[in-house]
């Protein structure tokens, strides 16, 4: 039981913390002056060389062999509504970390849209 | 307030394709990999089943889309919230049980139902708030900034 608690935690932080850190490097990067190709693979050339797109790289990989290994060890049914919890912890990190402003409307739907996702993967 | 308009109108298509990309890519290489069959867990079977996945066709196009989700979810982050994008990006759940139904014909539970419709929901309830609540970040290169 502990073990498949410490493992959700590692897969929840890990994806969260992933996207958080691509978030944020994806804010310094700054948008494509357009959407056209070469503008996008300028947009990517920039992206790449900054540090915490790469940080948050090797986090999502985490999380995808955390949630491999969980899959071994549980039922889907079980370890996908549990992992629907990144909503909720991703959107704590977007308020804190990011300084995102949370409205209470983006709360509830955020919550709605957790729970929805734990009833479809538990089918 | 014309351009907050467009900035709504372009993170929702950005989230749309998103959602359309990462789907199509996950059914496309499910069915790419089903074509190639269960893998053996051994050397000789790993290099067999690399040695097919790399000359099948379903699971290259797989690929290609898999990568415009990756370019849609890093463009739309560029400029809007992580905390607007991410309970957006769940609308995939309700699309695919749609297309189960659909398509594929599957009998789909009543429980799985009242999931998709809190995801609609709750989708509904973000995709009306600001898609961007920060400001451009003072790190920003010139070039950007400009």
């Amino acid at each position: 039981m502990i073990r498949v608690v410490l493992m959700l935690g590692v897969l929840v932080f890990g994806s969260t913390g992933g996207e958080i850190a691509i978030t944020y490097g994806m804010k310094a990067t700054g948008e494509p002056e357009e959407l056209r190709p070469r503008a996008l693979l300028r947009f990517l050339g920039r992206a790449f060389r900054n540090v915490w797109f790469w940080a948050g790289v090797p986090l999502m990989a985490l999380s995808f062999y955390s949630l491999l290994v969980l899959l071994s060890w549980e039922p889907i049914s079980l370890v996908i509504p549990a992992s629907a919890l990144s909503y909720v912890v991703g959107t704590f990190g977007a308020k804190y970390v990011l300084g995102e402003d949370v409205t209470l409307a983006r709360w509830a739907g955020v919550v709605l849209v957790c729970l929805g996702v734990a009833l479809v993967a538990a089918g | 307030m014309a351009t907050e308009r467009r900035l709504r109108i372009k993170t929702l298509v950005m989230v749309f394709a998103m959602v359309v990309c990462a789907n199509t890519g996950d059914l496309l290489l499910k069915r790419g990999m089903s074509q190639i069959g269960a893998v053996q867990l051994s050397m000789a079977g790993l290099s067999h089943a690399f040695r097919l996945t790399v000359s099948n066709g379903t699971i290259w196009v797989g690929i290609i889309f898999l990568s415009g989700f990756m370019l849609s979810y890093m463009t739309v982050l560029s400029w809007a919230d992580y905390s607007y994008v991410m309970p957006a990006g769940a609308f995939g759940y309700a699309v695919l049980t749609f297309l189960a139904v659909f398509i594929l014909h599957e009998s789909v539970s009543s429980r799985r139902w009242v999931g998709v419709v809190l995801i609609c929901v709750g989708v509904l309830l973000v995709g009306q708030t600001k898609p961007r609540t920060t400001e451009a970040r003072a790190d920003l290169p010139k070039e950007v900034a400009a």
